[in-house]
């Protein structure tokens, strides 16, 4: 080990620099912050934070504390990132194979979905879907039942809400049906190493999630009623629903718009990964009598998703961060509550925005180091 | 290793470039801001993004509003001319961190005066030009008539980052209503949201709903109810400590309130020279010497009279000729029965 200043030179001075330049904007900022007499410091978190949320998965008032918002804003962002990620995989996939397929019409119209939605800027998007979608929307009292059950209004989708009993009976047979399944396919994988056997795993796994929980229904005391929303009249010509479950117009505008422009990618991403697998692995495995079916799933897909997972993890890292235009209409996530209300009622810019930055940063990291996990149990394994 | 010489030394000047940036700027001076301001020959205002009468831009983009109005007051004062003023349009959530952060210089945007901003966050509120509560506005169709007649259930819809999101939270928690609450980032945005019915309700400062009603795709299918749930004096900030500049904003708006009092308008400001009394020459610039202590000429309030105009030539103008709220209730002078006082200037 003989470094020469040669080689290390220009990196020290490097990093002297960028160390020179941070800590020329932190001095900068204390400086700045103490002139103008302010504080800085995390003490407001346990604060009462004296302003409500429209909509929050654990329960949270204004007499919780700023700590409270926060994680309020936080969950909002990730369920309308996973609602976004599970529609537009979905999307995307279906998309991706229609436009490799050769009837003309689904073949042109996954076309034109594609160029259409990719090439208009997001947010007009989300706006279009929260104000031009809201307005062709019904008023409460207006709505027409779907299935008699669920309402699509103006103020929001109202669909009934499960009452159960003996709930954890119900959910433990859940959970013995996966176990179960599992168990199986590492045994049907086990018979067709040894022995050549093929086992309808599907099928049996089907089976299984539907006749556990019927089970536990039969003998399990295990009863589920539904609570149907009712209409209820506030004044002359306002109403709401009440009971049931009700899910914001703006959740529902922020994940369509996010899924609808997301899929364009992740179907771009699919269509490159099954065009990106040479017509001769599939001629050979037609050869040695494979169906079409299992072409599919046995040669071409698995060399395609090496293809497709990358590029699709940019995709779910770039919806989750768009997801932050929620706050253009009035979905309450993370920056809206939390780098929004939070920021104004504090006045704590540096350090909200710091702690928004780095849970943006965790967010995205996380999904990569699960990605490249994902993506790295399905690389080509050399025995 | 000489091979690198030039590349040190251009780092070494670059450092040595930031840090005599830094120790020029951290350099106390007596009113910084008032001296980039005239070295700049414009003064920096924030005002909202539209919100007619108070700071609205017409298509040409010429700014008009009493919030305006007090930044061409400041220019007129400093600079000599009203015109020279540049607007920064910025919604409620920005608009601290503009100030703060040094991008504009005044902050003229229907900002309420309250403990917690004036002490916590680094701003000084200068006074008052617009006495305000928060009211709520519902549709005509719907029959309500009070605050008395919501409902659980109801839906509010209201801007981020302000007053009105608190307010809202103690008024129905204090008549034990649920409600949800629907807050969007822009002005605009609520408007657009409660004109398409997402909302029962649409609650902000009284000032702001008649202003934004006028907006609205009908603005007679709306009503704003009789009740004001809150306490709301709307004022100019500026960064807390600059003394010198503080002042200069405080005693424009001042001069405009008292030059109303005493009947000095834009039109006979110059008449006003030669009167009797002492007052009334103090504001005109024709006694004593009012404009030294903030390092400005004799006649700075002159100019704000003459160009800008008293404050109810102003409001006539923005608010009452406007159709948005022609009664100036509390907005009156002291001496004609409402609560605009000012401290006099001698």
């Amino acid at each position: 080990m003989n470094f020469k200043l040669k080689d290390i030179g220009p990196q020290l001075l490097t990093v002297i620099a960028v160390v020179l330049v941070f800590g020329f904007f932190t001095y900068n900022a204390q400086v700045n912050m103490e002139n103008r007499g302010i504080d800085f410091g995390y003490g407001f978190l346990s604060q009462e934070s004296s302003f409500d949320v429209q909509f929050s998965l654990i329960e949270y008032d204004g007499s919780h504390s700023y700590f409270r918002a926060y994680l309020v804003g936080l969950l909002n962002t990730i369920l309308v990132s996973v609602i976004g990620i599970v529609i537009a995989t979905i999307l995307g996939v279906i998309v991706g194979i229609a436009r490799l397929s050769p009837n003309y019409l689904i073949n042109k119209f996954a076309a034109f979905y594609v160029e259409f939605f990719r090439n208009i800027p997001l947010l007009l998007q989300i706006f279009f879907w929260y104000f031009a979608a809201l307005r062709a929307l019904p008023l409460p009292q207006d709505a027409e039942a779907m299935f008699g059950i669920a309402f699509l209004t103006i103020k929001g989708l109202y669909v009934p809400a499960f009452i159960w009993q003996n709930f954890n009976i119900f959910f433990y047979s859940i959970v013995a049906a996966i176990i179960a399944i599992i168990v199986i396919r590492y045994q049907a994988k086990k018979l067709q190493e040894t022995k050549g056997k093929q086992t309808p795993v599907l099928l049996i796994s089907i089976g299984l999630i539907l006749v556990l929980p019927l089970i536990s229904f039969l003998i399990g005391g295990v009863r589920l009623s539904f609570e149907v929303p009712v209409l209820k009249q506030l004044a002359t010509t306002s109403f709401i629903y009440e009971g049931g479950v009700s899910l914001p117009p703006e959740l529902i505008a922020l994940a369509l718009s996010l899924s609808l422009y997301t899929a364009t990618f992740i179907a771009e991403c699919v269509r490159a990964g099954i065009q990106g697998i040479g017509k001769g692995q599939k001629e050979a495995a037609a050869s040695i009598g494979l169906t079409p079916n299992q072409v599919l799933k046995l040669v071409v897909m698995p060399q395609a998703l090496r293809i497709i997972i990358p590029p699709t993890t940019n995709q779910y890292l770039n919806l989750t961060k768009n997801s932050s235009l929620a706050a253009a209409i009035a979905y309450p996530d993370l920056v809206l509550v939390f780098a929004g209300t939070a920021l104004m009622q504090t006045g704590k810019a540096i350090e909200i925005v710091s702690i928004t930055m780095f849970t943006y940063l965790s967010l995205s990291i996380a999904i990569s180091l699960f990605m490249n996990w994902y993506n790295n149990k399905i690389a080509i394994q050399e025995k | 290793m000489f091979k690198y010489l030039k590349q040190l030394t251009s780092l070494v000047a670059m450092v040595a470039v930031l840090f005599t940036f830094t120790t020029e700027s951290m350099a106390a001076k007596k009113s910084k801001t008032l001296k980039n301001t005239q070295k700049k020959g414009f003064v920096r205002c924030g005002v909202s993004q539209g919100l007619p009468g108070f700071s609205n831009a017409d298509a040409a983009g010429n700014w008009t509003g009493i919030d305006v109005d007090v930044c061409r007051a400041v220019a007129a004062a400093v600079l000599g001319d009203a015109n020279k003023v540049k607007f920064t349009p910025l919604s409620a959530k920005e608009r601290f961190t503009a100030l703060t952060s040094g991008e504009i210089d005044i902050l003229s945007r229907n900002t309420t005066w309250t403990l917690s901003r004036d002490a916590d966050i680094g701003l000084t509120f200068v006074g008052v030009n617009f006495y305000d509560g928060q009211g709520f506005m519902v549709r005509k169709s719907s029959g309500i008539t009070s605050t008395s007649q919501f409902k659980n259930g109801i839906s509010a819809c209201t801007n981020i980052g302000t007053t009105t999101e608190l307010n809202m939270r103690d008024f129905f928690n204090s008549k034990g209503i649920k409600y949800e609450p629907v807050a969007f980032e822009k002005a605009d945005e609520v408007v657009a949201a409660y004109d398409a019915g997402r909302c029962d309700t649409y609650t902000t400062d009284k000032s702001g709903l008649a202003a934004q009603r006028t907006k609205m795709s009908n603005p007679d299918e709306h009503i704003v109810l009789p009740e004001t749930v809150s306490k709301e004096p709307l004022g100019p900030v500026v960064r807390q400590g600059d003394s010198v500049w503080e002042d200069i904003v405080r005693w424009s708006l001042n001069t405009m309130i008292e030059a109303e009092e005493y009947g000095i308008t834009s039109a006979n400001a110059d008449m006003m020279k030669t009167s009797d009394n002492p007052a009334i020459k103090r504001l005109v610039g024709a006694e004593g010497e009012m404009g030294a202590a903030f390092g400005l000429d004799n006649e700075w309030n002159l100019r704000i009279i003459k160009q800008v105009g008293n404050y109810g030539e102003s409001y006539k103008r923005n608010i009452a000729d406007t159709g948005i709220l022609p009664d100036r209730g509390p907005n009156e002078l002291w001496t004609k029965g409402g609560i605009l006082y000012v401290p006099p200037s001698r």
